[in-house]
């Protein structure tokens, strides 16, 4: 029984990563209409951006977390005005290429950089384990566990009980019917798109200490965030946070009963979602 | 899904195509070089996980030996006409399949090197069996190359996973490491690695009290790692059969798990000197691992070393140390037999006893066609103790040549 629940909160804890990335890709996708494939490349140049403080400016983990996801999402702004504003009247299918090729460039910049082996990351903020009463567990992992439950928690909140939050639902679930009611919703695409952008880099800034920061990581993470975007519905917030932790949970207790099956699993759950659900767990058809 | 399915069924209409239009390749004269030229093929991985262990640096090793050979013969060589030629089989076997078609048949190469990924390394070696021109594996670790898949066509110049748990896993077993929890990832690459590690181990009077596949490439191996104190009996040690960034990983996690503390040691299958950089030499100082060879072990491999960081800005890992060898000794054999067609040039190779700054006291094992020679049980050294930047190793222990590798296997079947 322990061992459950520590597998449980184990997968809760790589759920957060999950959250975090499908949040940040499910209110793009919401406001724009955009499938960001350039997400798990964010991801990976938050971890490389908490590198680079450390070793170019000495600066430690905790200006990381504050400066990295800032400066990315500030990127993120000047790349929707720049390039994915001139694309979105037409079919989807440009921007999603677009970003493919920008998550390309990024990946291949850092490589030529960097080469492909792991980047050595030190400022873990804290070491030790804290005593959680039927188990012990890293104290570094709490605290990326209680960052992202409070992060999505807090966008929660803006959502459902602020002015803007509700502009931004509206013109995520019907934007032809909010800008009919004289909201303009252009006004928020793009600093949504930076707050999408920052919640990539964030996850990345955490993962520094505990995870290989190279290249490929974001390379290989991406496909299962989108994955868990599928399940939880397409462009539904609470979907993809939820489905999220339930991924990071089913993976981790995967991995302890059925190794084999650990990471086709989240194929499987999307598929048997799918046949049920067409528009994922949470999400709306729609009906052109 | 369907789309890499029906590209791969794509590539092997292709490969049957062309193995069905090749015949048996060109019949080249006796005591000639085909085409007037020589042709080496480095077939690696260009980009990937693998590009800073064999990657660019291994195509430089082939072209150093290539000059070094013109240097020697001058205008006695058989011919002044030799090319390096490269290829990028991004880690994937019906990538390699293609490529080694594409070099073999196309680029008229006559011998490849290197090709890291045990499953790509296999799928070249019946390439190359089947277009009759050789192949000389540095990169990959499985041990089915000089077994099961073994062929006169093909060569294992470096190590193998049979070396790496000879080393690794019986040593740090009979240093009093008797239970072993080992965590492998589930490709070719891994269930070899853990086969062999689990006889090394129990052949040195160990147990493995619990084995678990892990998905590759994976960034979190908390499962495990929280799964290894629980375990009856509790394991003394954590094998870590990972390699590259998926070893990182597991590195950075076993710190944060604090298993060190719980007296859960961690081993290491297969390391390198980017993993240890990445890790920090001070969280793996003393850690155990074995190797081919590394850069620091004396005069004449540093010799080399520095002429290889000259022109390519860094230090070679034992692979790029090992393309050189394997490439000096197949000119060699050509230049010996005064001739490019494989089976005359194989004729100079096996059997052969030889020394050079990589191989020490190696044997070509005719039977096989593994090289065999002195391994080295090394620790990462105390950063305290590191004479410069890149300093990370130190030697333990020489394992013999007769003792770090496998007998010829009778699996193995030359025809």
């Amino acid at each position: 029984m322990t061992s459950f629940l520590q597998q449980t909160f184990n997968g809760l804890v790589s759920g957060g990563f999950y959250a975090l990335l499908a949040l940040g890709l499910a209110v793009i996708f919401g406001m724009l209409r955009v499938v960001n494939f350039a997400h798990g490349a964010v991801y990976m140049l938050g971890a490389f951006g908490a590198v680079v403080l450390a070793d170019s400016a000495g600066l430690g983990f905790w200006w990381a977390l504050l400066l990295v996801p800032l400066a990315l999402a500030v990127a993120g702004t000047l790349l929707e005005r720049l390039l994915i504003r001139r694309l979105a009247a037409l079919d989807p299918l440009y921007n999603f290429l677009l970003t493919f090729g920008i998550a390309l460039v990024c990946q291949d910049l850092l490589r030529m950089k960097y080469g492909s082996h792991s980047q050595p990351y030190e400022d873990a903020p804290f070491t030790g384990s804290v005593d959680l009463g039927l188990f012990d567990f890293p104290r570094y992992q709490v605290f990326v566990l209680a960052v992202s439950v409070a992060v999505c928690l807090a966008v929660w909140l803006v959502l459902t009980r602020t002015r803007v939050g509700t502009i931004v639902r509206a013109a995520t679930e019907r934007p032809e019917l909010t800008r009919a009611f004289g909201i303009d919703t252009g006004r928020w695409v793009t600093p949504v798109f930076g707050f999408g952008v920052g919640l990539a880099a964030l996850a990345g800034v955490l993962a520094a200490p505990m995870r290989a920061v190279n290249s490929s990581m974001g390379g290989d993470l991406i496909i299962t965030v989108f994955a868990v975007v599928v399940i939880g519905g397409l462009g539904s917030v609470f979907g993809s946070v939820l489905a999220g932790f339930v991924i990071g949970m089913l993976q981790a207790l995967g991995n302890l009963y059925v190794p084999v099956l650990s990471q086709t699993s989240v194929f499987l759950l999307m598929a048997v979602v799918l046949l049920i659900r067409p528009a994922g767990l949470f999400g709306k058809e729609e009906h052109a | 899904m369907k789309r890499t399915l029906s590209t791969g069924v794509a590539a092997v209409a292709v490969g049957a195509l062309l193995a069905g239009c090749g015949g048996g390749g060109p019949s080249s004269g006796s005591g000639k070089v085909s085409d007037d030229k020589i042709v080496l093929g480095v077939l690696t991985d260009l980009s990937g996980i693998y590009a800073d262990i064999a990657g660019p640096g291994s195509v430089e090793a082939v072209q150093m030996a290539v000059d070094d050979f013109k240097k020697k013969y001058g205008d006695k060589a058989v011919t002044e006409n030799i090319e390096v030629i490269k290829a990028d089989h991004q880690n994937k076997p019906e990538v390699a399949n293609t490529q080694a078609r594409e070099m073999y048949d196309r680029k008229r190469a006559d011998a490849l090197f290197d090709v890291p990924t045990s499953s790509a390394a296999l799928a070249v070696a019946t390439v190359a069996q089947q277009s009759k021109r050789l192949y000389f594996n540095t990169a990959a670790a499985t041990t089915e190359l000089a077994g099961k898949s073994c062929n006169p066509y093909t060569y294992e110049w470096a190590y193998d996973a049979y070396m790496l748990a000879q080393g690794t896993g019986a040593k740090v077993t009979e240093q009093g490491g008797k239970n072993w929890y080992m965590i492998y990832p589930d490709y070719a690459f891994g269930q070899d690695m853990q086969a062999k590690f689990t006889t090394a181990v129990q052949g040195a009077g160990g147990t493995v009290v619990a084995k678990d596949p892990t998905p590759f490439p994976s960034d979190n191996y908390s499962t495990f790692l929280l799964k290894a104190p629980g375990l009856k009996p509790k394991p003394d040690v954590l094998g870590a059969l990972q390699a590259g960034g998926d070893l990182a990983n597991v590195v950075k996690q076993y710190e944060q798990f604090k298993l060190k503390d719980k007296g859960i040691e961690l081993a290491i299958g297969l390391l390198f000197d980017s993993d240890i950089k990445a890790v920090g030499a001070d969280k793996l100082a003393g850690t155990m691992f074995t190797t081919a060879w590394y850069w620091n072990l004396d005069d004449d491999s540093r010799a080399w070393a520095d002429r290889f960081k000259e022109r390519t800005g860094q230090r070679p890992t034992f692979d790029h140390a090992a393309d050189y060898s394997a490439a000096t000794h197949y000119l060699e054999a050509v230049q010996k037999a005064g001739t490019d067609k494989a089976e005359d040039v194989s004729k100079k190779l096996d059997g052969m006893k030889f020394n050079d700054f990589f191989a020490r006291n190696a044997t070509l094992r005719a039977e096989d066609h593994r090289v065999v020679h002195d391994a080295y049980l090394v620790k990462v050294k105390d950063p305290a103790k590191a004479t410069e930047d890149g300093d990370f190793t130190e030697l333990v222990d020489t394992i013999p040549a007769d003792e770090a590798f496998d007998k010829p296997s009778p699996d193995c079947r030359m025809n």
